[in-house]
């Protein structure tokens, strides 16, 4: 936690810092046995502990084994699992869909998230019904967007193949790896969209009007007026978003991949996160697995620290 | 520089069944600074957005210079603004605060440098170019803002209620800087306040604002000594001017159960509306007796509360003279204001006005 508030910082730090701040002395509640706080954190803890602490531990030392499938033993074989992964060129494939899959959705999702708050910050009438129509997008749960998204891209039925098909294209979504990797960015982007957009018309919303006045004063080009006076002032919105949305892309995406790809020839784009789950789950390989996972949670350890360390400075804080 | 003309403009918002402003006509010279006074919701602020481009014009005209501005971008209007909240760009340096409007306009770079240099050194906001707002005082916060509007060298400055966010301190050493500024640079100014202090030390004409309409225009101490109307009377000036209701009977005025006499003929008979400054009040052997209810300390002068015949009334005494609860006041017959009860105007005309002796360069 030290470690934390020190090499954090803006978002994170305030968050940090609220969080352990001293309460006002007023609304101070005294325990009177040293054991009673303790109690009321032990669910937290035991989550936290449960969930992330326990996996964390037993995938690092699982990733060092390889494990009779059926569970009868396991031999300590050092780093091979994660030497096998690197050196796999399957599994360098499905890390550079990652990676472009990744950049694709962030970029597309935060982008038509931006483009539709700043609209509908314009809106005036009927602003609250329009709104609600742009968020409640948000409240479908992920499987469901993935069965919807595979509804659209449907060989017979989905609308998706039959605008194709009118523009001469054959889509088959699940059997086509470009296809299959098109409707999967599509069906991400379309269930991020809404989230981003609840950000960033927020922080439109906490610009000052005065501030807005001023530039209408200062600058007669709308355009340029937005990237320099308007979308700087979203620079903190837009950082916490890239980073939700970098693991969004990595990890939250599991349900509508599974959809797409389950029960489908081998020849689909998937992502780490699903080569983990297939390897591991599947292929009943769970050192290997493990490795895979280990090396994911290495990379988005890396990519939240260099996004902290270099983009932040770059974030002006009002 | 320009002038600025605002003939019959009326505001009326969307959804709102009465205007805010109705039929405002003022004729701004060029160089001059107007202050536009008046109580919150009066209108002052819809005015001058409306001059600045941020409101639509209901009906109307506006005209900067000779140019109708109607439908003129704000940014194309050669105005600049000063907000209350000061409304900087907080992502950028005190200088890129002041070159942001003049590089929109492709002014070029040296010429900015220069302007921004001159304004920095006029403002004495040299030490701070490089910092961002939030490293800067309040105080110096509007100086930037100033600065802001100073560089752009544009036909008139807009002022809305620039001050109202300092301390009091700082709010007369401010309003010195701006009438010196405004002075050394000839720029035409709309200055918005609900602070009559401010309104009365500012401007060179002022136009009091009451629900919409226009009052009263004219200078600081023409108004002061002659409002127009009890509206002005009882806005202008501190501590404000008292009120009483009277009767006229030919030359005499009866407050109560007491009689003053005019000293001349007044164009009036039966109720009137009688005001007297606190200043004008004097304490004599006879006259109107005067209930002191409490008194409040200014330190160079003392204002006494109490009553006449249960009609309040406040009177402004040297602090040395020795107070009774009961006194009796008398008032200069040329001193009074008479006005009438009903639509609240002013009743006669004869006044005289001490005139101005400008001591400013």
């Amino acid at each position: 936690m030290t470690d934390a508030t020190q090499t954090a910082s803006g978002p994170i730090r305030r968050w940090i810092a609220r969080a352990t701040a001293r309460p006002e002395p007023a609304k101070r509640v005294q325990f009177d046995r040293p054991l009673l706080p303790w109690l009321f954190l032990a669910p937290q803890l035991a989550v936290i502990f449960v969930f992330f602490y326990w996996p964390s531990a037993q995938a690092i030392s699982s990733s060092f084994y390889i494990e009779d499938p059926f569970g009868f033993g396991a031999t300590f074989v050092g780093f091979d699992n994660y030497t096998d992964a690197l050196g796999s060129a399957e599994y360098r494939h499905i890390a550079g869909f990652t990676a472009m899959f990744t950049v694709l959705v962030t970029a597309f999702s935060l982008g038509i998230g931006l483009l539709l708050a700043v609209k509908a910050d314009q809106v005036i009438r009927a602003r609250s019904t329009y709104r609600t129509a742009l968020i409640s997008v948000y409240a479908i749960a992920p499987p469901v967007a993935g069965l919807i998204g595979m509804m659209l891209f449907d060989q017979h039925i989905g609308p998706f193949v039959k605008l194709a098909a009118w523009f001469g294209l054959d889509m088959k979504v699940g059997l086509n790896y470009f296809d299959t990797a098109f409707a999967m960015i599509l069906v991400s982007v379309w269930k991020q969209v809404p989230y981003n957009f609840i950000f960033i018309l927020s922080g439109l919303q906490s610009i000052p009007q005065s501030v807005r006045e001023a530039a209408l004063i200062d600058c007669k080009n709308g355009a340029r007026r937005f990237f320099t006076a308007i979308l700087p002032l979203l620079a903190p919105t837009a950082f916490f978003l890239l980073i939700i949305n970098i693991t969004y892309a990595l990890f939250d995406t599991f349900a509508v991949i599974d959809v797409m790809v389950k029960d489908k020839a081998a020849n689909n784009p998937i992502t780490l996160v699903y080569k983990v789950y297939l390897d591991g789950f599947r292929g009943n390989d769970i050192g290997g697995s493990s490795a895979q996972s280990v090396i994911l949670m290495l990379v988005v350890l890396v990519l939240t620290l260099v996004q902290f360390r270099w983009l932040e400075r770059r974030v002006h804080y009002g | 520089m320009a002038a600025i003309t605002i003939t019959n403009v009326s505001k009326t918002y969307p959804g709102a069944s009465a205007p805010s402003i109705t039929d405002i006509n003022l004729t701004i010279a060029d160089g001059e600074f107007i202050v536009l006074v008046g109580p919150s919701g009066c209108g002052k602020s819809t005015l001058l957005r409306m001059v600045a481009g941020l409101e639509d014009i209901t009906a109307g005209e506006v005209k900067i210079g000779d140019r109708v501005v109607n439908k003129v971008d704000p940014a194309d209007r050669d105005i600049a603004m000063v907000f209350q909240n000061y409304a900087l760009y907080p992502h950028m340096s005190v200088r890129e605060n002041m070159a942001y409007g003049l590089k929109n306009r492709k002014t070029p770079k040296a010429e900015i440098e220069a302007r921004v240099a001159e304004a920095a050194r006029m403002l004495e906001l040299g030490p701070y170019l490089d910092r961002k707002p939030r490293a800067l005082s309040g105080g110096q916060r509007q100086r930037v803002a100033m600065g802001r509007a100073v560089v752009r060298q544009p036909a008139a400055f807009l002022f809305d209620e620039p001050l109202s966010n300092l301390d009091a301190k700082l709010r007369v050493s401010m309003r010195g800087e701006i009438r010196r500024l405004q002075k050394r640079l000839a720029t035409t100014s709309l200055y918005v306040t609900h602070d009559q202090l401010e309104a009365m030390t500012l401007a060179d004409r002022l136009v009091v604002l009451n629900a919409g309409r226009i009052e009263q225009v004219g200078a600081p101490l023409e108004i002061y000594h002659r409002p127009a109307t009890t509206f002005v009377a009882s806005f202008i000036g501190s501590p404000a001017m008292n009120l009483l209701d009277a009767e006229v009977d030919g030359n005499r005025l009866r407050i109560g159960g007491h009689v003053i006499e005019t000293g001349r003929a007044v164009p009036a008979h039966g109720a009137v509306t009688l005001g007297i400054r606190a200043e004008d009040l004097h304490i004599s052997a006879t006259g109107l007796p005067f209930k002191v209810d409490f008194v409040e300390e200014l330190g160079a002068q003392r204002l006494v509360h109490g009553s006449i015949d249960g009609q309040a009334l406040v009177l402004s005494l040297d602090p040395k003279t020795p107070l009774q609860y009961e006194m009796c006041l008398s008032v200069i017959s040329d001193k009074l204001h008479l006005f009438d009860t009903i639509s609240g105007k002013r009743l006669e005309q004869a006044h005289t006005i001490p005139t101005l002796t400008p001591v400013l360069a």
